[in-house]
Order: C-alpha cells, then sequence, then structure tokens
C-alpha cells in the first residue's frame, strides 16, 4: 500500500502539513502536496529519495471543481527503477506555481507546454513563452472550456444533407 | 568589419537536415553557435485533446501519426497503458507478436535514422542501401495490418486480426539477412575517416547532463547510462528475453551511432527468440466488454452484431483512476499518462515524447560547435517532429 512506500513514509515525516493525500493505484504511487511546497517536495525526492529522472510534466482540467487544476510530476528513479507521481492542486483564480528549472533542465520545455496549452504560470521560469502554439494565440487549448473546432468556428453538426 | 559580430541564421522549417518541420534560429560567432533557438509546432494536431473527444478504441489510430516511423511502438505504449486501467490480461501469443513486431519497429525506426543521419553527413550510399532494407520491414507491415506506416494493429485487450500465412518465411529472411546488412553499414562508417573526423567529439553531454535535460533512449545510453525500459521496467513479456543493453563511454555522436547499431543486433536476437516463443492461441484477452467479438459472431449472429455495433459506437467504460505507462520506443522513453473519469473516453491524455525532450537539449549539444556539425547533432538526436509536435 501506499503507506507503506518509503518516499510516502519520508515525504509524511518532513512535510507533515502539506502532503493532502496518497495514493496507491495499478500499482502506481500518487502524493498530492501543497503547492507552496512543491519545490521542496521535488529536491527532497531528486536528493534524498534518489528521484533523479524528471520524467514528464504536465496539468490536468478538473473543471467544475476547486481547484480546477493539476499540476503533475512524472518522476523515476535510475537507480531503484521506479516511478513516484506527485501532484500539486493549482485553482483557476491564483493559477501559479514554482517552476523546477531550478532542479531540473528538461523542465524548462515541459513547463512551457503545460503553459501553452493548459494556461499555467510557472514563476522563475527563464522563459516562460507558447511553444506549440503561435505567440499570439489566445487562450490555452487543452482547458476543458475551451472548444474542440477552436473559439471562432460552429461546433460541427454532423453532415447537412 | 567588427570581429565580434553575431550573425543570425534561420535554418528550417524547410531543410533537408532538420527532418521535418524544424525551424532553428542560431547564432553564430563566425562558424561558432552561440546560441540556438528551436521554434516547433508546424505540426501541431492536438492530438491530446482529439483523444478527449474519441473512445478508446478511436484514439488508437491518433497515435500512428505520433511518430510516424516506429507506429507500433506507439500503439504499444497506448495500448498497454489502457490495459493497465482496465487491468486486463493479455494472452501470450498477443504479446509475444506484439515484442516481435515492436522490435522490427526498432530497426525500422533506426534504418530510417541511419540512412539520413549518414545522408546529412554526406554518405548517400547508407542512405540507399538502408532505405533498400526497410522496405523489407515494411512489406511486413502491409501484409499483417494493410498500411505501410499507420499500421494500427495492436488493440486494446490484443491484436486487431491474427498473422497472415507466410509471415514466419518473411520474418525469418529478415532475420538471415540483415547481419549482413548492418556489417554493410558498419563497413562503409565505421572506419570511413569522414565519419570518424565529424562524428567523434561531437556533440558531448556528460551522463549528468543527460539526465538533467531529460533524454532517453539511445541518446541517454550513449552517454554511459545503462538504463532501458524493457529490461529495468518490463512490460509485455520482455523479462523472458535474453538481450544485452549497449552502452557508450565518451558521450559523443560516434558512441551514439555504435549504441543504435549493437541496438539493432539486439532488436534481431529478441525477435528470433520470439519466434520461438510464438505458439498458437487466442489474440485476444478474455474480455468482451472491451474487445470486438469475433466477425463468425457478428455476421451471423443478433448478439454478436448488437455486441460489436455496442464497442464501436459507444466504446466501454473505463474504471477511474490515472496511471502512466512508458515504453521503450526506438527513441527513447515514450509515456501515456491516462486519467479516466470511468466514462468511455480519456478525461486527459498526456503524451511524453522522447525527441520532444530529447530535443530540449540542443542547445546544449551544439553551444560552441561549429554550424555543420549542428546537423550532425540534429541526425544523432533522432527526432520526429510529427511526435515533438503532436
Amino acid at each position: 500500500m501506499a503507506e507503506n512506500n518509503r518516499a510516502v513514509v519520508k515525504l509524511k515525516e518532513r512535510f507533515a502539513d502539506s502532503v493532502l493525500d496518497c495514493k496507491e493505484f495499478r500499482g502506481e504511487v500518487t502524493v498530492t502536496v501543497k503547492k507552496e511546497r512543491i519545490l521542496e517536495v521535488l529536491k527532497c525526492l531528486r536528493d534524498d529519495l534518489r528521484y533523479n529522472f524528471l520524467t514528464d510534466v504536465t496539468a490536468v482540467d478538473y473543471l467544475g471543481q476547486t481547484p480546477r487544476f493539476m499540476v503533475v510530476y512524472n518522476l523515476y528513479s535510475i537507480p531503484n527503477k521506479d516511478r513516484i507521481r506527485v501532484k500539486a492542486p493549482v485553482t483557476e483564480n491564483d493559477c501559479s506555481i514554482d517552476s523546477a528549472t531550478a532542479l531540473w533542465n528538461s523542465a524548462d520545455w515541459l513547463e512551457r507546454e503545460t503553459f501553452d496549452l493548459m494556461g499555467i504560470n510557472f514563476t522563475n521560469h527563464p522563459n516562460l513563452v507558447r511553444i506549440l502554439m503561435t505567440d499570439d494565440w489566445v487562450g490555452h487549448p487543452l482547458r476543458k472550456d475551451y472548444p474542440l473546432q477552436g473559439p471562432d468556428r460552429e461546433p460541427y453538426k454532423g453532415r447537412l444533407s | 568589419m567588427a570581429s565580434n559580430e553575431i550573425m543570425t541564421l534561420n535554418m528550417g522549417p524547410q531543410h533537408p537536415s532538420t527532418h521535418g518541420v524544424l525551424r532553428l534560429v542560431v547564432e553564430l560567432d563566425g562558424e561558432v553557435i552561440q546560441k540556438i533557438t528551436p521554434h516547433i509546432g508546424y505540426l501541431h494536431r492536438g492530438v491530446e485533446k482529439l483523444s478527449e473527444h474519441r473512445t478508446f478504441h478511436q484514439t488508437l489510430p491518433l497515435t500512428d501519426r505520433l511518430d510516424y516511423l516506429a507506429p507500433m511502438s506507439n500503439n504499444l505504449g497506448y495500448v498497454l497503458a489502457v490495459e493497465k486501467l482496465l487491468d486486463i490480461e493479455i494472452p501470450e501469443r498477443a504479446q509475444v507478436v506484439r515484442v516481435i513486431m515492436n522490435e522490427l519497429t526498432r530497426l525500422k525506426s533506426h534504418l530510417v535514422w541511419i540512412a539520413c543521419h549518414a545522408l546529412d553527413i554526406g554518405a548517400m550510399t547508407v542512405f540507399i542501401y538502408a532505405f533498400r532494407e526497410r522496405e523489407k520491414v515494411m512489406e511486413l507491415y502491409e501484409m499483417i495490418s494493410g498500411a505501410r506506416m499507420t499500421s494500427n494493429y495492436f488493440r486494446v485487450g490484443g491484436l486487431s486480426k491474427d498473422l497472415p500465412v507466410g509471415f514466419e518465411q518473411k520474418v525469418q529472411e529478415i532475420l538471415d539477412t540483415f547481419p549482413g546488412h548492418l556489417d554493410t553499414y558498419e563497413g562503409l562508417l565505421t572506419k570511413n575517416t569522414i565519419w570518424l573526423q565529424r562524428t567523434v567529439g561531437n556533440g558531448v553531454i556528460s551522463a549528468e547532463d543527460a539526465i538533467d535535460y531529460g533524454i532517453t533512449g539511445p541518446a541517454l545510453r550513449g552517454s554511459g547510462v545503462d538504463w532501458d525500459l524493457r529490461r529495468d521496467n518490463p512490460y509485455s513479456g520482455y523479462e523472458n528475453y535474453d538481450f544485452k543493453v549497449p552502452v557508450g563511454e565518451n558521450c559523443d555522436t560516434f558512441d551514439r551511432y555504435k549504441v543504435r547499431l549493437v541496438e539493432m543486433r539486439e532488436s534481431l536476437k529478441i525477435v528470433d527468440q520470439a519466434m520461438k516463443r510464438l505458439k498458437p492461441g487466442p489474440i485476444l484477452a478474455d474480455a468482451p466488454q472491451v474487445c470486438y467479438p469475433p466477425k463468425e459472431s457478428v455476421y451471423n449472429s443478433i448478439e454478436g452484431l448488437i455486441h460489436h455495433f455496442k464497442i464501436a459506437s459507444e466504446g466501454f467504460p473505463v474504471p477511474e483512476g490515472e496511471v502512466y505507462q512508458g515504453v521503450e520506443a526506438p527513441k527513447g522513453e515514450l509515456g501515456y499518462y491516462i486519467v479516466s473519469d470511468g466514462g468511455t473516453r480519456p478525461y486527459r491524455m498526456r503524451i511524453r515524447p522522447p525527441s520532444f525532450v530529447n530535443l530540449g537539449a540542443i542547445e546544449k549539444m551544439a553551444k560552441g560547435s561549429m554550424l555543420a556539425d549542428l546537423v550532425a547533432i540534429i541526425g544523432t538526436l533522432d527526432i520526429v517532429l510529427g511526435e515533438i509536435d503532436r
């Protein structure tokens, strides 16, 4: 179970008031922490628990829930060959979180993409500009309230004939 | 003219050595690279957004179009992630076929890499030879799936159809002839003075930096990190096969070249072992709520027809939860992070593309080297823009 995972034990001990939730599903451990301490949590995982590889940074939009966004970090430990997932809730009004570029350079592009498509602001990111969409694009396409066909077109209503 | 003048040069998106629609803005001091600003997104099709509006079966063909040089690896990552969410067991035969096709895909992808990489550096013969031999794998693709590139052969729960007659013979032909082909490429390149001058000491990135920049796959192993998901976090039965994971020492383009060449030979070894494990049996999991019924049942019984219709129109519900599944694609770690809300469509599907993250390190690798070396560095990263832009 997730409670017995050594990383979870350590995080609960070190960040007792900041760990919001820990879950195990299909053998994968997910820890949810407060976004204010995300950098400290990631640093602890990297330096003390040997999760030295930042595989992925992304975000999920839970439209209609509060907090609306969940920023997701997938970490991997090359020495121990295991994974852990760290999540941090971000609200719609204060849509920002500290950038992990201070810890990993790989966070640079991954966070730019998350900013571009999901509209999460990563504070202290060295170059937070759009990466896949054009610079003058309006809106963030992966948000749930962004229509599939684009903001300026009528929704597809099926074949007319 | 002032000697410290910086020249800004645009490279791409229509440039033969940028392997697609990659655009680089390079700042040069003389011929020495000072800064590179990659511009990507010319091929962005919104695959992640589209998938939220399609059922789990309908999302599968989208994944073919990510890394179009290795469609089966993309399919595999996706079906494994959905199968993990569903928690279903895949029959032995389907797993073995998946391994065979994945290793042939790796071979095919690496053949394009060696062809284009050599062509970029000036070795035209290798390009023509490798593309000729790649055709053998393409024929096999066409034979089993009907398509040369967008194969869409795997299904959630197994395979779309069983192997055709003559498959074993075709694979055996590849196994018999390819070691010789690989010898030819090595003969043309490994001791070639021009090749050595262009690749040895080019694009050096240390193991620490490679991990810091998130580089995966052969590029990471070329920097001496002994890590392969097939061996370290086995999936689809890879724990049953015996293969070596090649590792480089000098962290340069030449070592990455050697790593990929050994990988191709190892892939052939895995295919050989897998062919011996290939036994008759079911190709779909015993999960009628997920898998399409056999065609005889669809055509001959009303229940079968309704069953097919339900899955094709509504899809199948997937338990609520989230999973991440990484596979060792030819370019590196390809990951699918799927969040399900219990419905028939992915609530969120995130694709972790290896090329995207690897390309992020290009400035680190190319800074301070000559402009001409940049072409070799793009080649050694082995990027595919379909996967970077998604």
